[in-house]
């Protein structure tokens, strides 16, 4: 026991040591080269190729039976049919930086043609994708992208001008062109919503939408009660109010559940970002009547077309390069192979039973 | 004790038997899963779960068991990626790393034998705390810039062939812990305390001071793990490694050592790692989903602790018949 116990002593000892001696010198974040030699891609895209059938496409989301990835899939395995193709789901039941790795590596192991991954962690699946694509296996990043240098493509839902833009739009056409408008939004320093913010801002300084004035923007900090309270103080500081634009789920939802029950209801219009599921009985009972979120199935869809497109070698994910996605038209790749799932769908009374998430 | 001795190895041969089975039946019938390229993601998974189970299986040989160990992994790989941020050296940075998963260890060592407390109650507790000084530490980002001959080499082969470098660290870090358990005074001296810490104490083995330095080497080794990890990962984050201990505690006890202490081995240990990693392997290779590899989890872990019970009890009931049997005679 004694020599054991020596022996721990003179282990510990020599780590000490060497932990002073490399405390001297050696690699730092300064020094080091930095990330891994990227997969080449070599090959040249050629426009005319034809897509590829029977093309083998899985689909690696966050984790498996989130409700929103769900329907992101969905669009996928539908786009999947559409190309005459193999779709496989599969996926983590937690959501962790690194589960998802032994997922890409049996993906690996079943020759793939395309991976499609919603990356939990940006670095920690690099190794193995670029593994996949060493293998000649295509790698498309949705939803959360991967780090650029180990992926083909990224989709990315919507630009934040598309997002802003189409708020502006929305509040004017409720509004009819003129009048007051105030935004409800998340938290004052959430990057999304204020990056959205500004681009309003810069749409309601154009001349088209002089008429237009906003005159608060309130914080619900993305609780449902303060965004109750913050949207209830609006109503009652600016009587002549005619729009509320919620940029945020928990705003928008928390906003028109106030006006529906208020004497408000049918003079002051909601509109923003919403989920259809949330928002349907506020545009069933004519609350709201118009919002808009990006469809999430479109994503899984315009995914699937990416990657068919990659695999046939149409395109090879260099900007510039032009392709062409089932229903959802043609698209242009843009800087470190982004492509824009394109404007925000919009959700009326007439189209909302067509969504579901 | 022969007696003991004679199950213990037939519960251990079932298990390599079964690892061998398992790993010949996937090889044979699974396309793709008998290659090197396989086997090198093999034991990438199983890195983390053996390294980490080699001390587990010291401890729970006492009687005792550590909880904390996912999360000293953890902290460690937190401690990693801020002091990286901070412009350390890599060099200095892993000896720190390892050291500071001895000293939690130290920790949980103090709490359990200076002061006398149930080890479940103290690692379940530590387990929290140090999850929780993770997240202080680095919160919710990421660092990930470390440099690419350390993360390189961690997935990497030597010499580009079929054999994982991580496999040398794996194979040397098992036979100098398969020899000190099995072939040394001290080994022995743990199964003396895991089957009865009194009697031990009395035939002069140190019993706290022991239990002391194995709960100092195992988060020494968790340490070590939180740096190959992040590096395995290129991802320092506060939460790698969140629920490790139950697939390591899991693999122990498939393992056949038993969770009241005195019995089990580490070529068990191994093959119970390697069982699970090469089931889930295989069965994710034939696109089972992820809850039916937890239930296929579970069934064996209920069977390991199961069937040696229900073995014990058959024979010790054909024992007391005959010597009833004797008796009337």
């Amino acid at each position: 026991m004694l020599r054991s116990h020596q022996r721990l002593l003179t282990a510990s000892a020599a780590s000490l040591l060497v932990l002073g001696m490399a405390a001297c010198s050696g690699t730092t974040k300064d020094s080091a080269t930095g990330s891994a030699p990227a997969a080449s891609t070599g090959a040249s895209a050629d426009p005319n190729a034809k897509l590829k059938e029977g093309l083998k496409i899985a689909y690696l989301p966050k984790q498996l039976n989130n409700p929103y990835s769900d329907v992101e899939v969905s669009g996928g395995k539908v786009a999947v049919g559409e190309l005459k193709g193999e779709y496989k789901l599969v996926g983590p039941n937690d959501a962790s930086a690194s589960s998802q790795v032994s997922y890409i590596n049996t993906l690996i192991q079943q020759q793939q043609d395309v991976i499609v991954v919603a990356a939990n962690d940006p670095n920690a699946v690099c190794p193995s994708l670029n593994q996949a694509r060493q293998a000649g296996i295509k790698v498309v990043s949705f939803d959360s992208d991967a780090s650029k240098d180990c992926r083909d493509a990224f989709i990315n839902q919507a630009t934040t001008e598309g997002i802003g833009k189409s708020l502006v739009e929305m509040a004017s056409e409720l509004a009819g062109g003129e009048g007051e408008i105030a935004i409800l939004s998340a938290t004052p320093n959430a990057t999304n919503q204020n990056a959205w913010i500004d681009v309003m801002k810069t749409e309601l300084a154009k001349p088209e939408n002089a008429k237009l004035k906003l005159v608060k923007t309130a914080y619900g900090n993305d609780d449902d009660q303060k965004s109750f309270q913050e949207a209830q103080g609006l109503l009652q500081s600016y009587p002549k109010l005619k729009v509320i634009v919620s940029p945020t789920t928990v705003g928008i939802a928390a906003a028109s559940r106030y006006v529906s029950s208020s004497n408000y209801k049918g003079k002051v219009a909601i509109t923003g970002l919403g989920l259809p599921n949330q928002m349907r009985e506020y545009v069933k009972d004519g609350t709201v009547k118009k919002f808009a979120l990006w469809n999430p199935a479109d994503i899984g869809y315009l995914a699937a077309y990416t990657g068919a497109a990659l695999a046939s070698g149409q395109i090879t994910g260099q900007e510039g390069e032009k392709f062409t996605a089932g229903k959802l038209g043609d698209y242009t790749i843009g800087a470190a192979g982004e492509i824009v799932l394109g404007p925000p769908t919009e959700f009326t009374a007439e189209n909302i039973d067509q969504f579901n998430f | 004790m022969s007696e003991l001795k004679r199950r213990l190895a037939s519960w251990d041969s079932i298990i390599i038997l079964l690892t061998v089975v398992v790993l010949v039946v996937a090889s044979l019938t699974i396309s793709n899963f008998g290659t090197s390229r396989n086997f090198s993601f093999l034991t990438l998974d199983i890195l983390p779960i053996v390294l980490v189970a080699l001390p587990m299986t010291f401890i729970i040989v006492t009687g005792e068991i550590d909880l904390s160990v996912a999360s000293t992994l953890g902290l460690a790989s937190s401690i990693m990626g801020y002091l990286w941020n901070q412009g350390l050296s890599i060099e200095s940075i892993i000896p720190i790393c390892v050291v500071v998963g001895a000293i939690l260890g130290a920790l949980n060592g103090f709490l359990v034998t200076g002061l006398g407390l149930p080890s479940l109650a103290v690692t379940i507790g530590t387990l929290a705390l140090y999850r929780g000084l993770a997240f202080v530490v680095l919160g919710d980002g990421a660092v990930a810039d470390f440099p690419f001959n350390y993360t390189g080499w961690v997935t990497g082969s030597i010499g580009g062939g079929a054999i994982p470098n991580v496999l040398i660290l794996i194979v040397a870090l098992a036979v100098i812990f398969g020899v000190v358990l099995h072939a040394t005074p001290f080994g022995r001296s743990l199964y003396a305390i895991g089957a009865n810490a009194q009697a031990a104490h009395f035939s002069g083995i140190r019993v706290a001071r022991t239990k002391f330095w194995l709960y100092v080497v195992s988060g020494a080794v968790a340490g070590l793990v939180g740096v190959l990890w992040t590096l395995r990962y290129s991802s320092a984050r506060a939460d790698n490694g969140a629920g490790l201990e139950l697939a390591v505690v899991a693999a122990v006890l498939l393992g056949g050592v038993s969770i009241f202490g005195g019995k089990g081995s580490l070529p068990g240990v191994l093959a119970g790692v390697v069982l699970l990693a090469a089931l889930q392997n295989a069965l994710r290779l034939q696109d089972v989903s992820g809850q039916a590899l937890n239930i296929v989890t579970g069934v064996l872990l209920v069977l390991s602790v199961l069937l040696p019970n229900i073995a014990s009890s058959i024979r010790s009931n054909w024992q007391r018949r005959k010597l009833r049997q004797a008796a009337a005679i």
